[in-house]
């Protein structure tokens, strides 16, 4: 299937017009020992037959199974009007708003994103995304190095793994002294990493709920941190923050997070963004872009990219980041869910996450030989400690169609009876039912 | 009061072992509207050379280079909430910081306000 | 009261100015909240979110409107030149759906790579179709926009150079570069040594043979360049770099002109990064998602990212993470899946023949707008160019008019502008790149535009300074915005 705008006479017109007898003329530019004289590419298909061979493929995976999996993606609700708006082609089909007096609509949105993150987190300001939230926690300790000019960077284990592993390669390449905090419990101790913060430290890195689900009280080691000069990192979950404290209240300088519990299809891990919002002293520190409201020549309120003195195109050399694109449609999806929901709907919606994983906690009480791992509190995830390993456990769950957890010994050593399940507000009471049930029939069969 | 320029259109006003620091009116022209200046650490010492700060303006950011070796004692926080004094008084109101200097001798590398001028007709 | 066209048309209203409508709760799920919270008192929020409540009515109203003040490709032509604004294929929007649902970490259960099978198929074939157009022996589709693929694609060279004990300081780029590339190579800790072009486009070899040095970790080009130039030196400047142990990376924004024709593994590249978004038409989405793939030789492919996608002698796909060379994470989980599985659909819909066809269509159209605007705007590089080229409004300066203000007069008339001010070599820089979705009739409509500007920056300069005139906004005020960075609603 060819979407090209000429017609054989138009072409013949065209070549015409520079002087050219054939198209072939077009390539005399390339010397002909360049040329690749071995194309090997299938042939076009159809729309029909595209679509077909990815049903064909998707088959494979058909989902018909109840998803109790998370550690930094979710399976939340998403209302049909994010969908309905988030397909209009103004949106989809548009470029990068440099132009501003024709992407109004897109710099307006920004705007409405950026001031939605801030007040989600608690903080003064905010980028307008970046790529994911594993990136954005990359760029956060980088940012962090550039604001105190230190080279330590000290980490909690509880951080998602997967998140620590970017972190890693992108501190690598500026001979960054990253330490890592190492798991005992399912909170941190606070003693001990007070005791590791000096004044080589340029910040500490914390999750909260961290990656066992728990929720606890970090305020003091903002406290210690500020009084050494350190800057506290907190990566969030978005949809824990309808209900629990924000960072931005519990003394954190920059916070960091994944949007996609915001209206985004899990999509087997991306497309969806990072967000990174902090103090206003640090703005001008932000990686990425960020819209500013200015006015026009007769005074009218308009939006524009802003602070890009910062960014690659003008920097070059020196620029914050390299960072060029944000992942603007899916932070559009997270603003037209926010606005859908409103104050009480998000409200609601998190609370239903967090009594759905309390009930399911409730019904392990029933299952001999499980237990939930965590002492502290926890928002929509936790970690049960079964009889055996997980992984002997999941198969079977699967077949069930139960997909019932992560298993921990993949991430920390030492954790192989450990799972980490997730519950969100999509799961019915009947649903949890049936996986406490299963678990039982599965373990004790 | 004597005053030298750089290359890259700085200029510093001696007095005693002091000096005060800024760009040209040449370079703030060519900067344009400026937006934000990046001030320095006082108590930040710095080498002949060494990027004392960063002008910003909409479409550029410019490093500002250290005329000569010393330590900032003193910085222009009028510029954080007018950073287009810049513009308007690049060489008076717009100073960027106060150095106590450390090698007084080093003024004979830089350009006097003739030769400055004269270095100007060659841009 | 006099009445006349748009007096009504209202300044817009951000979503938190707009008073509360509708129903209060109940929207996702039903409120209902007799089970008590078990999370301590001191950790929970005090109030909820501020967030605005309205009718699902004003919600979509208020993005339907907002959405119309944009350009977008679907409406409008966007000459930009590097960006490739080639038109979206619908049927694009369907693949992923089919994926929704899958959650990424199902490929790490046991028993669940299985069910994943299907995704990781089309990560590992996309990972082949890259590969035999680029000419490269690995690739990763995980890099999520391009300057993600070229910091990626640093980051391997880099373990290159580490694995061999070499020191390695600097990485040299064309004076016409893209500015991710020199930000990309100064985040991985090289300094940039930049190479001047000649009045024919090209990078200066001799400048370049000069400032090559055993110390060069890399030169970074594109191809044809930002001028839309095809470097005809490039054979020997890859041997040059090679002979240094210097390797040779390819910057993909320009692969529409070439593809199928000329593949960089063939012609002396180590390192290439494409643009999905550009080349394989998914849709920029006002600035993302996109996805930025990078492909690789042989002898860099135990540098790659993991986890790798490997496939066994069943036709079985699993996930490899203990790949004691590689540069580690680059991402989260997959990169962007969702929009890979587009670049992937849109390549099994062109397949040989489209590609062909939209390299020749892209580079014809190109030289056509070329021809025919080169009499009434100057020219710098008079050659025949590939699939861009730079006009300069030097010719318009000396009336006072910007290329700014023939951007701003572009839009009155329907048109995105080109690419302006880039690249930097070029005064007063136009790059147009016309793609080879367009029909004749744009591309005359767009020569008649420019044709009347030109003649609008002798006779009516006025009009063009003030312009745009026709957009419910005019020029905004960018100082003003940088001064006093108000970056979110108060």
């Amino acid at each position: 299937m060819n979407y090209t705008g000429l017609t054989e006479k138009d072409r013949e017109e065209m070549l015409k017009a520079i002087g050219l007898s054939s198209m072939d003329g077009l390539f005399n530019v390339i010397p002909e020992s360049l040329k690749s004289n071995s194309f090997k590419f299938p042939e076009g298909l159809t729309e029909w037959e595209v679509l077909q061979r990815i049903k064909l493929l998707a088959g494979k995976n058909k989902v018909e199974r109840m998803c109790f999996l998370g550690g930094g993606m979710y399976d939340h609700i998403i209302p049909a009007a994010v969908d309905f708006l988030a397909s209009r082609s103004e949106f989809v089909t548009s470029y990068t708003p440099y132009q501003p007096e024709c992407s109004q609509g897109t710099l307006q949105s920004l705007f409405e994103f950026q001031t939605m993150m801030c007040r989600l987190t608690g903080m003064e300001v905010s980028n307008a995304s970046m790529y994911d939230g594993a990136t954005a926690l990359a760029e956060s300790a980088l940012m962090a190095i550039r604001i105190t000019d230190r080279k330590k960077i000290i980490v909690d284990e509880g951080v998602n793994p997967l998140y620590r592993g970017v972190l890693k390669t992108y501190l690598k390449s500026h001979s960054i002294n990253l330490e890592e905090i190492p798991v005992e419990a399912d909170v941190p101790d606070m003693e001990f990493i007070i005791s590791r913060i000096d004044n080589e430290t340029g910040a500490f890195i914390i999750q909260i709920p961290n990656f066992f689900g728990s929720v606890f009280d970090y305020y003091r080691i903002a406290e210690v941190l500020h009084k050494n000069g350190a800057l506290l990192i907190v990566v969030s979950y978005p949809m824990a923050l309808g209900l629990i404290k924000p960072p931005g209240e519990m003394g954190a300088d920059i916070v960091v997070g994944d949007g996609q519990s915001l209206g985004i299809p899990m999509q087997f891990g991306g497309p969806s963004f990072g967000f990174i919002t902090t103090r206003r002293e640090y703005m001008r520190n932000l990686p990425g872009r960020i819209v500013g409201e200015t006015v026009d020549t007769e005074g009218r309120r308009g939006f524009v990219l802003t602070l890009q003195a910062r960014e690659q195109h003008i920097r070059r050399q020196k620029a914050t980041s390299n960072i060029c694109s944000n992942q603007n449609l899916c932070a559009l999806r997270a603003l037209f869910y926010l606005s859908l929901a409103g104050s009480s709907g998000f409200g609601e919606v998190a609370l239903r996450n967090h009594q759905n994983a309390e009930y399911l906690k409730s019904k392990f009480e029933g299952v001999m030989g499980v237990s939930v791992w965590n002492r502290s509190d926890t928002f929509n995830e936790f970690v049960i400690e079964l009889p055996l390993d997980a992984i002997k456990v999941i198969p079977g769950m699967i077949e069930n169609k139960v997909l019932p957890g992560i298993p921990l010994g993949c991430f920390y050593k030492g954790f192989e009876k450990r799972m980490l399940v997730t519950v969100t507000e999509k799961r019915t009471r009947a649903e949890i039912d049936y996986y406490a049930a299963i678990l039982e029939a599965v373990l004790w069969k | 009061m004597e005053i030298y320029f750089t290359r890259d259109h700085e200029w510093i006003k001696l007095e005693g072992n002091t000096g005060i620091v800024g760009i040209t009116a040449y370079a703030a022209h060519q900067l344009g509207d400026i937006t934000y200046v990046e001030l320095p650490k006082e108590g930040k010492e710095f080498k002949k050379g060494d990027v004392l700060c960063t002008i910003e303006s909409v479409k550029a950011a410019s490093d500002v280079f250290t005329p000569m070796s010393g330590k900032v004692i003193e910085v222009n926080n009028s510029l954080i909430s007018s950073p287009q004094i810049v513009n308007e008084k690049p060489e008076s109101d717009g100073w960027i910081a106060k150095m106590e200097l450390s090698d007084l001798s080093e003024k004979n590398s830089l350009m006097d306000q003739k030769a400055y001028d004269e270095f100007l007709k060659t841009l | 009261m006099e009445i006349k066209r748009g007096m009504y048309i209202k300044q817009s209203s951000l979503i938190f100015e707009l008073p509360e409508s509708g129903e209060i709760g109940g929207k996702i799920v039903k409120a209902d909240s007799k089970e008590k919270i078990s999370i301590k008192e001191n950790l929970l929020r005090s109030k909820p979110v501020n967030l605005p409540e309205l009718s699902e009515l004003d919600v979509i109203r208020h993005y339907t409107n907002l959405s119309k003040l944009n350009f977008s490709v679907d409406s409008n032509f966007y000459p930009l030149g590097s960006c490739t604004m080639k038109y979206n294929p619908k049927v694009l929007e369907k693949c992923p759906e089919e994926f929704s649902e899958l959650h990424p970490m199902i490929a790490c259960l046991p028993g669940g790579e299985s069910i994943a099978q299907g995704a990781l198929g089309i990560i590992y074939e996309t990972e082949q179709l890259i590969s035999e157009i680029t000419g490269m022996d690995g690739v990763t589709t995980f890099p999520m926009a391009g300057a993600h693929g070229e910091l990626t694609g640093i980051f391997i060279i880099s373990a290159y150079h580490a694995s061999k004990g070499n020191k390695k300081k600097n990485v040299i780029v064309p004076d016409s570069s893209h500015g991710t590339n020199p930000a990309s190579a100064a985040t991985a800790g090289y300094e940039v040594i930049t190479i001047p072009s000649l009045s024919n486009g090209e990078m200066d070899l001799e400048a370049f043979k000069k400032a090559i040095s055993e110390e060069t970790a890399a030169v970074m080009m594109t191809c044809p360049n930002t001028l839309g130039i095809f470097e005809t030196k490039i054979k020997e400047i890859s041997n040059i770099a090679h002979s240094v142990d210097a390797l040779m990376y390819y910057d993909g924004a320009n692969l529409n002109a070439i593809m199928g024709r000329v593949r960089p593994g063939d012609i002396g590249f180590d390192v290439v990064h494409v643009n999905v978004h550009k080349t394989f038409g998914t849709p920029h989405g006002g600035g993302g998602p996109g996805a930025g793939p990078v492909g690789v030789k042989k002898k860099l492919v135990p540098f790659l990212p993991v986890p790798r996608i490997v496939k066994d002698k069943d036709g079985k796909y699993s996930l490899l993470d203990d790949v004691p060379q590689s540069i580690g994470r680059i991402c989260g989980f997959f990169g962007n899946f969702g929009v890979v599985v587009k670049a992937f659909a849109y390549m099994l819909l062109l397949g040989k023949d489209g590609i062909l066809k939209a390299s020749e269509q892209a580079v014809l159209s190109a030289n056509y707008l070329k021809e025919k605007l080169k009499a009434y705007y100057d020219l710098p590089c008079d050659r025949p160019c590939m699939h861009e080229f730079v006009l300069s409004a030097e010719r318009q300066l000396k009336n006072g008019i910007h290329a700014i203000d023939i951007a701003k007069a572009l839009i009155d008339r329907g048109f995105h502008p080109p690419t302006v001010y880039f690249p930097l070599i070029v005064k007063e820089a136009i790059m147009i790149e016309p793609t080879e979705t367009e029909s004749k009739k744009t591309l005359d409509e767009f020569i008649r535009a420019m044709v009347e500007i030109a003649e609008l920056s002798e006779k009516d300069t006025e009009i063009l300074k003030r312009s745009p005139l026709l957009t419910p906004i005019g020029r905004l005020d960018e100082a003003k915005a940088a001064r006093e960075a108000r970056v979110s609603f108060e």
